[in-house]
């Protein structure tokens, strides 16, 4: 099954309203499992998405929430993983058409805690980072506001934004990925 | 009332609160740390917030998560269930302070019943009877021997802080004063990083009787009578059950107008559990208070027919109550379904649960948080289900619950049904022979049920 294929697939189950898609071909078994269906979270809504350990398959386990996923790794050459598909908190989770390309090695920056997430130190200032800036650890990347209290979270490592899934405003709680870097 | 309540707990108790507030319309914010995000008070919430990983001190008792928690989905109340932050004083202050309403005491109620000792003071201030003792704490060991001479031979060294059977001792004579006292205060340190103690007289059989109470903030009182929960296992409660079997109609009035008096003590607000040792001279004595919803509070709820959650969210919101007093008017019995090994010493046996099947019939409630498939996580308590029986008299009571023991499937872990049917079918049990004592001196033989 080509990475295409799958992304398509996802395409459908998040914007279907579909909760769950199992699709079985002789060398792919996919489960697809679409949370924001079963139970209101605030914050942005994203397909989880688990893959059944087959051969030939490397898996990412990429998901808003930490889930229990067994990820062997496979013996073949420049394995191909399906992309989470980003969403925004205002419309429907559109995903975004990426070119098949290594995954495997981004970093998801996780919310080391709960509150308002903001992409600007201020409102008429720009953000702090766009996709595609180059980020160096310690860097702030954003602004989480608690208990009327501004925390300026850094980046952990050194790389590029490679995708900000989460809209500026929005509430965020612990855990749940705020950026994705791909480290140099 | 309230529009929005975030509840700060987990397991049964969160469902418990989440089932009354979706009946009074009032919609739901549940907490949830790494390891409980396939728990059941997450799906029956109307939003639910991971606060973080799966040691409790950074999530379920991390003050600042929760309470950012409650500021993003802008709940106005917050409900903290039973144990975690439900008597911490300085977490009732947070809330206040950040215009979130604390369903529960406050913080002076809290800090003035959590220090033993100090509520000792304020009850024999009231007139309620307690315990011979100290008059707070017993600082050195000469003052301590000083004391239980006066007193009368054997007594109990208590931590002022404690709680959970922990930091006391049962001292039988003065020889072995010194050492135990040490001893008691090394496990207080320990356990509640203070080694304050006090004493007491040692009561003879007794049986732990206490009176559930509700005050308003009028600072109007009632009490909803006596729930015994003699049987317990280091200090840990098993079963409970109302009335008590040792109760009289005279007995249950004093007791009554007693625990009424603690309460408007302190002009208590919401609902709170007096609890006494009775002796078997039916002489009842005050032991502690708790500023909270208790586990067995089903069990009253059963023979008087209300809602206690319910109750105490009117209360928080500012409901006046009637001032009546409740007596009961059936008899209920609740047994605690730990996952534990009762055939090997109670050991704890988390792991998943892959076949649940759960008893029903008339007269039976159970309140659980577990479901087929479900896995247990061991960071946090092992009560996974109340299991409780109502009925005219206690007989059909035991009888009831023996039944619905019998029709518990759970497998996949080790749980305490067996104990429990063994129990049902104890002459002393069945007799209303149990006080705090009977677990020490009976074990139950398994053999025929392996």
């Amino acid at each position: 099954m080509k990475a295409t294929e799958i992304q398509d697939l996802i395409k459908f189950v998040s914007k279907s309203g579909v909760s769950e898609v199992n699709l079985e071909t002789k060398d792919v078994k996919l489960t697809i499992k679409n949370d924001a269906v079963k139970r209101k979270k605030t914050g942005p809504i994203e397909p989880q998405i688990l893959q059944m350990p087959v051969p030939q398959v490397v898996q990412q386990p990429v998901s808003a929430a930490p889930i229990a996923v067994p990820a062997p790794v496979a013996a073949a050459p420049a394995p191909v993983v399906p992309e989470p598909v980003p969403a925004s908190n205002s419309s429907n989770a559109e995903p975004a058409s990426e070119p098949a390309e290594d995954t495997s090695k981004y970093v998801e920056i996780k919310s080391p805690m709960i509150g308002t997430f903001y992409r600007r130190p201020s409102p008429d200032k720009p953000n702090f980072v766009e996709v595609g800036t180059e980020v160096k650890k310690g860097d702030v990347i954003c602004i989480i506001e608690a208990m009327k209290l501004f925390n300026e979270i850094e980046a952990e490592i050194t790389g590029k934004v490679v995708k900000t899934p989460v809209d500026d405003s929005t509430p965020v709680e612990y855990d749940q990925p705020l950026f994705v870097i791909d480290p140099s | 009332m309230f529009k929005k309540i975030l509840i700060a707990n987990r397991g049964e108790i969160a469902l418990r609160v989440i089932r009354t507030c979706k009946e009074m319309g009032i919609k739901t914010v549940a907490v949830y740390s790494t390891a409980d995000k396939d728990s059941l008070h997450v799906r029956f919430a109307d939003e639910a917030i991971c606060i973080g990983p799966a040691p409790s001190n950074e999530s379920y008792l991390d003050i600042p998560r929760i309470i950012s928690a409650a500021e993003i989905t802008n709940a106005d109340a917050v409900h903290p269930g039973y144990g975690f932050l439900s008597e911490n004083s300085k977490f009732s202050r947070i809330c206040t302070e950040n215009g979130i309403k604390f369903i529960g005491a406050t913080p002076e109620q809290i800090d003035g019943m959590g220090n033993k000792a100090q509520a000792k003071s304020t009850m024999e201030a009231a007139g309620v009877p307690c315990v011979p003792g100290s008059k707070g704490l017993v600082k050195t060991t000469a003052e301590a021997k000083k004391i239980a001479k006066k007193i009368g031979y054997p007594v109990m060294i208590k931590a002022s802080a404690g709680g959970g059977g922990k930091g006391m001792r049962f001292i039988p004579s003065e020889d072995e004063l010194e050492e135990l006292m040490d001893s008691a205060k090394r496990e207080s340190a320990a356990c509640f990083g203070n080694d304050d103690m006090y004493m007491e007289k040692f009561i003879e059989e007794p049986r732990h009787i206490e009176i559930q109470i509700i005050g308003d903030q009028t600072g109007n009182a009632c009490h909803l009578s006596e729930r015994d929960c003699s049987t317990q296992r280091r200090h840990q409660k098993l079963v409970e059950e109302v009335p008590s079997p040792f109760m009289t109609k005279k007995l249950r009035d004093e007791m009554g107008q007693a625990a009424i008096k603690a309460a408007k003590a302190v002009k208590y607000e919401g609902a709170g559990t007096v609890e006494f040792l009775v002796d078997k001279h039916r002489k009842f004595y005050f032991m502690e208070m708790n500023t909270r919803i208790q586990v067995e509070h089903c069990v009253t709820e059963e023979v008087v027919g209300f809602d206690l959650i319910r109750e105490q969210i009117k209360v928080a919101a500012g409901y006046k109550i009637s001032g009546k007093n409740y007596t009961p008017q059936l008899h209920a019995i609740e047994c605690r379904i730990n996952a534990e090994d009762p055939m090997n010493g109670f050991r704890p046996s988390p792991g998943k649960i892959n076949e649940l099947h759960t008893p029903g019939g008339h007269g039976i409630r159970l309140d659980t948080h577990v479901y087929s498939g479900y896995a247990i996580p061991p960071n946090y308590d092992s009560m996974i289900a109340k299991l409780i029986s109502v009925a005219q008299t206690r007989d059909e009571a035991i009888a009831k619950m023996k039944r619905a023991l019998d029709e518990f499937i759970i497998e996949g872990i080790k749980t305490t049904i067996p104990f429990h049917i063994k129990l049902m079918e104890n002459e002393t049990f069945i007799n209303g022979g149990v006080t705090t004592k009977f677990l020490e001196e009976v074990e139950f033989d398994y053999s025929d049920m392996k």
